[in-house]
């Protein structure tokens, strides 16, 4: 174990995956000379060359549609397209193509290829640099999307991803860049599919990812000190494949739950964990399913307001609260 | 040293195939760039040293340009350039979240937007603060988008002048739209004609919304200037990555005139973009100006640029700096003396401090706000949001938050 921080363990993931298997390239704007604008690729140019660091032209589409040509032929890329925003340029070659190839072809082509992007806002980058539009790909039959929130689950599900036959979008955020925990210094691979109980608890369910799932441990603790109250949080971890399962078990046990996401509420992935609890566990629950996230807005821009417009810690413990009040077992 | 034509096979069915169209990466460090000269086909009128050549086919553009002409361009230039680097200076010291650096830049910008008419539409990318003081947006207006107050507060009908576009490529899209408006509403023809001017840079040229822009304006004759300003990086990236020849040749492909012009010589790119102008004006649009110019400072304040170039590089470019060639021109010809220079250097100590006053005083928006600008006229969804996120903040009124 070592205590490094997710852009490191994502780093770490990367080289091990380029030094086991030679046929693992990465692809896209800035990655080499530049190391990425986040640094992800950092030293990766140096130890492994341009034929396997490859900056390519600004052409999100452009390289996302090469990578899946190569993959097709049997490479492994991983493109890192520098933030979801520009994603929406590579939609069409990700959803028509890449997502479907597969299943068109007849299970003849396969595209064993990352996409790795970070999402998230915070940062002040305005309304088009600061968006979660990881629903747009885990709406996607062929696709499968992971969302880690920790260091540990970073490197887990960034081999995973590597080594997996199909379209794999690794959602990384801005924000857990520089977070830092304890991580194996073995190369183990995650499942991809498989939600994970980061604290278990009896009085309500959590369910949460990326940033957010973060955040759910964090009021998890302040509500134990400062309510007594026990929550347990389920980390989504994957999104597309969906691990009902925990969530339901989860719900089964606590009798009630709130969804903590990052994106925009009409149709986002919480509505999706609402549904899959009022399929599974209707009859265990005690109040309905609140749901917290981001107000409807195109993200504002003025710190203030863009702070405002985020989900909170305490619209989360709010939430919580009265979530717990509503089930009328809360003296 | 190699030049991007070499890179292009020589004709179909002779010699060998082309090779290699990009440096590697340790020749682009060295600074044995193709591009780092514009080429025979450079359009210049004022050499860097300051001396006009003659030039049969472009003086007639700038004929009617006087030495009083010439010192406007000159306080244009230094008056951009002063705004940018207070902007840059305001940044470092925390009030502004960002900027974007033009230095260097100064005499395509000036060049362009001075050729623009009062009627021609204007569409940025996200540097262009000389185009938007040709266009009369007050510096300040600017300052939001930086200090991260609003995404751009003019009026861009009014104006004339697209708000910035950060999504690269995007805007060149919406300008053949518009343009292609123009032409459908019968607005070109004549003298008084209609134009519109898109401005991208190099590494936006691979962007598929700009292909797609080439086709359109062409297939619909639309009077559409692209102004590319070729400042040698997109980034951390050189232009060998986005082109194998030079970017004003890419126009022929899509059926029309492709232009360099030196963009470090604002008469030049005055002359080359009152031509352009006029011909989309008139109805022969689009034309594609390639600027050939260079980024003088990082591509933002979030950039390093000792990380991926040489400064050797930087300064084989202060030597071709835009503004010192109109200084030593006018100079040379007793067009202005000491007391003109004297009068710009301290219209640029106001205005820059005018700008840094306006900047700490700018107020934050309104809470509200988060809600008001989504929709023209609202939706019952979002206003429910809005009143239950209102009542919830007001019950922090008062406190820190
Ligand atoms: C679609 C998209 N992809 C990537 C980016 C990130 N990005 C911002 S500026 C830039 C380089 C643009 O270079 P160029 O077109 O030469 O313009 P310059 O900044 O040099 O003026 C990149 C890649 C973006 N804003 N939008
Ligand atoms: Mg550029």
């Amino acid at each position: 174990m070592s205590l490094i921080t997710y852009r490191q363990a994502l780093n770490d993931a990367l080289r091990s995956e380029m030094l086991r298997d030679e046929d693992v390239f990465l692809i896209g704007e800035e990655i080499g000379q530049f190391e990425g604008s986040y640094k992800i690729t950092a030293g990766l140019l140096a130890e492994f060359g341009p034929k396997r660091v490859r900056d390519t032209p600004i052409a999100e589409e452009g390289f996302t549609g090469a990578a899946t040509g190569a993959a097709m032929v049997g490479l492994r890329p991983v493109v890192e397209i520098m933030t979801i925003n520009f994603s929406l340029l590579a939609l069409d070659q990700i959803v028509n193509h890449a997502a479907k190839i597969y299943g068109m072809f007849g299970g003849q082509a396969r595209v064993p290829m990352v996409i790795r992007t970070p999402g998230g806002g915070g940062q002040q980058l305005g309304a088009t640099h600061s968006q979660n539009i990881e629903l747009f790909y885990a709406f996607v039959p062929g696709m499968k999307v992971v969302a880690p929130s920790s260091p540990a689950d970073a490197k887990a599900l960034m081999l995973a991803a590597i080594r997996d036959d199909d379209p794999v979008l690794v959602l990384e955020n801005l924000s857990l860049y520089n977070t830092k925990g304890e991580v194996p210094d073995e190369d183990v691979p995650g499942e991809i599919g498989r939600a994970k109980v980061t604290r278990e608890g009896s009085d309500i369910t959590v369910v949460a990812y990326s940033r957010m799932a973060a955040v759910a441990l964090e009021i998890a603790g302040k509500l134990a000190e400062s309510d007594g109250i026990d929550v347990e949080v389920v980390d989504l971890r994957s999104l597309r494949p969906l691990d009902r399962d925990t969530v339901i078990a989860s719900v089964k046990k606590t009798n009630c739950a709130v969804v903590l996401e990052d994106d925009w509420l009409t149709y986002g992935i919480g509505a999706e964990i609402a549904a899959t609890i009022s399929d599974g566990a209707f009859d265990w629950l005690d109040a309905p399913v609140r749901r917290v996230a981001m107000a409807e807005v195109p993200l504002p821009y003025a710190k203030p307001l863009e702070t405002a417009a985020l989900p909170s810690a305490d619209d989360a413990i709010t939430a919580v609260r009265e979530t717990l009040d509503a089930t009328a077992r809360r003296r | 040293m190699s030049s991007p034509e070499q890179w292009t096979h020589p004709e179909p069915g002779v010699g060998p195939a082309a090779t290699a169209a990009a440096p590697t990466a340790e020749q682009v460090i060295a600074g044995l760039r193709a591009t780092s000269e514009g080429g025979p086909e450079l359009v210049q009128l004022l050499t860097p040293e300051g001396e006009r050549v003659p030039n049969p086919e472009w003086d007639r553009y700038v004929a009617d340009i006087t030495a009083d002409d010439l010192r406007g361009l000159y306080r244009d230039m230094v008056l951009t350039r002063r705004i940018d680097r207070e902007g840059n200076a305001l940044q470092r010291q925390g009030q502004l979240g960002i900027w974007v650096p033009l230095l260097g830049q100064e005499a395509a910008q000036i060049g362009a937007g001075r050729a623009l008419k009062p009627q021609d539409m204007a569409f940025p990318s996200y540097r262009e603060h000389g185009v938007a003081w040709c266009k009369d947006v007050a510096p300040s207006d600017l300052l939001g988008i930086f200090r991260g107050t609003d995404h751009g507060s003019w009026d861009p009908i009014a104006k004339r002048f697209h708000l910035y576009t950060i999504v690269i490529g995007n805007q060149v899209l919406n300008a053949a739209g518009y343009a292609m408006g123009q032409r459908f509403e019968g607005k070109v023809g004549d003298d008084d004609g209609e134009a519109t001017m898109v401005f991208f840079g190099d590494g936006a040229t691979s962007q598929g919304d700009v292909h797609e822009g080439f086709v359109w304006a062409s297939v619909y004759d639309a009077p559409l200037v692209f102004f590319c300003q070729n400042n040698q990086w997109a980034i951390s990236e050189p232009t060998e990555r986005q082109s194998r020849l030079p970017l004003y040749q890419r126009a022929r492909g899509y059926g029309f005139p492709g232009i360099r012009v030196d963009g470090n010589d604002v008469l030049a790119t005055l002359a080359v973009s009152r031509w352009a102008l006029s011909e989309c004006r008139h109805g022969n649009g689009p034309v594609l100006i390639e600027a050939f110019t260079y980024r003088m400072d990082a591509h933002t304040t979030t950039d390093d640029p000792s990380r991926y170039r040489l400064t050797d590089e930087l300064e084989a470019w202060k030597l071709k700096d835009p503004i010192e060639r109109v200084r030593v021109h006018l100079v040379r010809h007793e067009q202005a003396d000491k007391e003109f220079f004297d009068s710009v250097q301290a219209e640029s100590d106001q205005l820059a401090a005018e700008l840094r006053e306006f900047c700490v005083n700018m107020p934050d928006p309104p809470k509200e706000r988060i809600f008001s600008q989504v929709y023209e006229d609202g939706n019952p969804v979002l206003a429910a949001q809005r009143d239950t996120y209102l009542s919830y903040a007001s019950g922090f009124e008062g406190g820190d938050h």
